[in-house]
């Protein structure tokens, strides 16, 4: 989705600050919110692309406003209360001082049988590109989840590293499917993606996963 | 999906509600505090910077080694005993006197929990993630890394489930030191691309 999450090469915000001495965890909230987020995610079964997805589709202002420990908080009660475990209003409600139990949970699903490995897969084809290959980025603008950033959409570049065929987040984050495919490390000149503005002798390596790519039609 | 039940990210409102939210929980049997502690404590006690460090000073000192490292990053890794969430599939990507290597994601926060821990502010801050595809030299230089202009930058963005650890080089004038004293140079920011390592400043862990 063409989202406030998909910030490579926009312009506005200023310089990076770096913090000398920065601890693991800011505040308390953000260790918890962190913790309660990764045992959440065993206990109702949510894939990272699916997360993933879910800190998308937060409205603009919250995600810039929320920083990244608030993101993950909103993500997690959205979850629970997707999944019924937190029922509309109840910690709004213990949040004003209401004192009732609370309420149970519903049925979980079991968990999954692990996977043999959390994200790479055997198919029985080889990768459609090789080391070397010019390659082009198709204009793929979904309306969910992609892991195909903006700023690299309709770019030419060159295959510089086959990795073996992983989950497709395209998919996998809609409950469509592993569609397991070859991801490919491109490398994409910055006069490619930045046009005059690209510094001298820079470039943007873009892990791509195999449907984002066709073969360069000019090369 | 909104925050617009939360009109204030006032820090005090957010522990409060973070409370709220894990007595709920609790209470449901949806999980144990104890566990959220352990989780935790690892992340903020037993992970860290210092694992990359031992993977770089092993590659430092060792040629075999390096060698297996940089074909194939997580078997490497895990020799040293490290691996798990967030480097499930890593690849190390080697500096050296031409070609400097920096790491980004610029769609989430992506980065190796295992060899790094969890990511300092700065990286995963609008700032880092907008600009330093589109002009990594002036980020790098504005966080104290000046590159030769005949140096060639190559930023990575993490946007599979593929993570890189950039393998910095070594300093010169560190030939007598050992693997352990090595590793006290090597700092995060060397690891992920930001910066050099040098003699001199040994690493603040951070």
């Amino acid at each position: 989705m063409n989202g406030i999450h998909d910030m490579g090469g926009m312009h506005g915000f200023g310089r990076v600050e770096v913090e000398k001495g920065e601890p693991v965890f800011h505040a308390r909230w953000e260790a918890r919110v962190f913790g309660m987020s990764l045992l959440a995610g065993l206990r109702l079964g949510a894939n990272i692309d699916e997360r993933r997805h879910g800190l998308e589709r937060l409205d603009p202002v919250t995600y810039l406003r929320d920083g990244y420990y608030g993101r993950w908080l909103v993500r997690l009660e959205q979850s629970l209360l997707e999944r019924g475990v937190l029922r509309p209003g109840e910690l709004a409600g213990r949040l004003a001082g209401h004192k009732a139990a609370a309420t149970p949970l519903p049925k979980l699903p079991a968990p999954a049988r692990p996977a043999e490995h959390p994200f790479l897969r055997t198919v029985d084809r080889s990768p459609v590109f090789r080391v070397g290959d010019r390659v082009q980025t198709r204009n793929h603008q979904p309306a969910g989840h992609t892991r195909l950033a903006g700023y690299t959409r309709t770019r030419r570049g060159v295959v510089a590293r086959v990795y073996p065929a992983c989950v497709f987040p395209d998919t996998n984050a809609h409950g469509q499917g592993e569609e397991p495919q070859p991801v490919y490390a491109v490398r994409f000149e910055g006069r490619e993606l930045w046009g005059e503005s690209a510094e001298p002798r820079s470039s943007v390596y873009f892990d791509c996963f195999e449907s984002y790519l066709e073969p360069d039609a000019h090369a | 999906m909104s925050g617009a039940d939360r009109e204030s990210s006032d820090p005090r409102d957010l522990a409060l509600r973070v409370e709220a939210l894990e007595a709920l929980l609790r209470e449901k049997g949806f999980l144990d505090s104890a566990q959220v502690d352990a989780i935790v404590r690892h992340y903020e006690e037993d992970v860290g910077p210092l694992n990359g460090a031992k993977v770089v000073a092993r590659a430092w000192t060792d040629t075999a080694y390096r060698r297996r490292l940089l074909a194939d990053g997580t078997a490497a890794i895990a020799e040293l005993g490290f691996g798990g969430p967030q480097g499930e599939y890593m690849v190390v990507l080697e500096n050296t006197p031409t070609v400097h290597n920096v790491v980004v994601c610029t769609l989430c926060s992506c980065y190796p929990w295992p060899v790094l821990g969890l990511p300092p502010a700065w990286y995963k801050s609008p700032a880092y993630r907008s600009r330093i595809v589109r002009e990594p030299r002036a980020v790098l230089r504005e966080m104290g890394l000046e590159l030769p202009a005949e140096v060639e930058v190559r930023v990575w963005d993490s946007s599979s489930e593929v993570r890189y650890l950039v393998l910095p080089e070594r300093p010169a004038g560190t030939e007598k030191l050992s693997e352990d004293e090595l590793r006290r140079l090597v700092t995060r920011d060397a690891m992920i691309g930001v910066g050099k390592v040098r003699v001199g400043s040994e690493a603040s862990g951070g």
